[in-house]
């Protein structure tokens, strides 16, 4: 096995630089290191301006996402050893603004995040629960992949769609929407639908599957969506036929 | 809050015609295409044909399949066309372009089978 492998790191300061560029480093190939800790070894040893995110090294909290070769990624779970012999090309996530270098400004996605209520919602004046609510590993089911997202938005660097149009909600908020729904607890599934079937909701996605292929926790926002197209339109049939009474 | 949207119609027409399609197109292409041609299943004789054809289910049928596959057909040519040639804020000319075409297929369909 080589014992060097070379990383060509995407480097850009828009305030300074017209262009991205792409930096190469030469790193030791050690056993079971991954993507993120060539990029921490270029960061202490190599060249300390190299910019990029991450924390818990295990593929958890999701700010690691870069595209890798191509291919979003999750870089603290991406060995060096299966790019041999290299070079590794490594740039920040797509479709989003660059802050510098593999950083993304992600405002837009948080904004999204945000509109589609991920939180358990009680109708106003449900009865106060006297206890811890019971839920049974049925139900638990009916939401747990959707609740394994880690919001790394590797699945917005792959969606087309949300690259032609940004105004598209997206896979993750998607996601994330269903998964409170789905919850036997809560009940704001009207107010999220509110949000997801307008015009930037769910209809401009062309069910290309991409954000379902890079999840790093298998999640299938692909499906959320789908299943957010059949709620809407049996919620529009219903207004259709009984005007104001099923809303 | 904005509206929900009324994309439900299309979308929901789409999703029918795709179903259409993908079930009873092939059924079409292996009777008539294949399986009668090579002669492995005996060919319908033109009286036999002619009174399935005149039967008001086989119509029924026949306008089903033939507008819903249409519509299914419009909506994907919006969205190919929107995404392909990056052509989203004609979306409205082009969704005019694509179901109106599909609606002039319909009106054909209905009128060769009345
Ligand atoms: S560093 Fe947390 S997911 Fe990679």
């Amino acid at each position: 096995m080589a014992d060097k492998i070379t990383l060509e790191v995407a480097r850009y300061s828009p305030e300074q630089d017209g262009e991205p560029r792409f930096d190469r480093y030469e790193v030791p190939l050690i056993e079971n290191w991954m993507v993120l800790d060539a990029l921490n070894y270029i960061k202490d040893q190599l060249d300390g301006t190299v910019t990029f995110r991450w924390s818990c090294r295990m593929g958890i909290c999701g700010s690691c996402g870069m595209v890798v070769n191509g291919h979003e990624r999750l870089t603290c779970e991406t060995l060096l050893a299966d790019y041999l012999p290299g070079p590794i090309r490594v740039e920040p996530l797509r479709h989003f603004p660059v802050m510098r270098d593999l950083v993304v400004d992600l405002s837009d996605f948080m904004e999204k995040l945000e509109r589609v209520k991920p939180w358990i919602i009680r109708q106003p004046g449900a009865p106060e629960p006297s206890r811890e609510f019971i839920q049974t590993p049925e139900q638990l089911a009916e939401y747990k992949q959707y609740s394994l997202c880690i919001n790394c938005v590797l699945c917005y660097s792959a969606c087309p769609v949300y690259g032609l149009d940004p105004h598209f909600i997206g896979p993750a908020a998607s996601a994330l929407s269903l998964r409170y729904n789905l919850d036997s607890r809560d009940q704001g599934a009207e107010q999220r639908l509110d949000v997801m079937a307008q015009h930037d909701g769910v209809w401009d996605c062309t069910v290309i599957g991409e954000c379902s292929v890079v999840c790093p926790k298998h999640v299938d926002p692909s499906l959320a969506i789908q299943e957010y197209k059949i709620s809407a339109t049996k919620a529009w049939f219903k207004n259709l036929l009984m005007p104001g009474g099923g809303k | 809050m904005a509206r929900r949207s009324a994309e439900s119609l299309p979308w929901s027409l789409f999703g029918a015609g795709g179903f259409m399609v993908a079930f009873f197109f092939p059924i079409h292409i292996l009777l008539f295409g294949i399986l009668i041609p090579l002669g492995l299943i005996a060919a319908p004789t033109h009286t036999g044909m002619l009174a399935l054809v005149n039967h008001p289910l086989t119509r029924l049928y026949l306008f089903g399949f033939c507008a819903l596959g249409l519509l299914h057909a419009a909506h994907r040519l919006r969205f190919t066309l929107s995404d392909m040639l990056r052509l989203k804020h004609l979306d409205t000319l082009l969704g005019v372009l694509a179901y109106g075409a599909a609606l002039v297929g319909v009106a054909v369909t209905i009128d060769l089978l009345i």
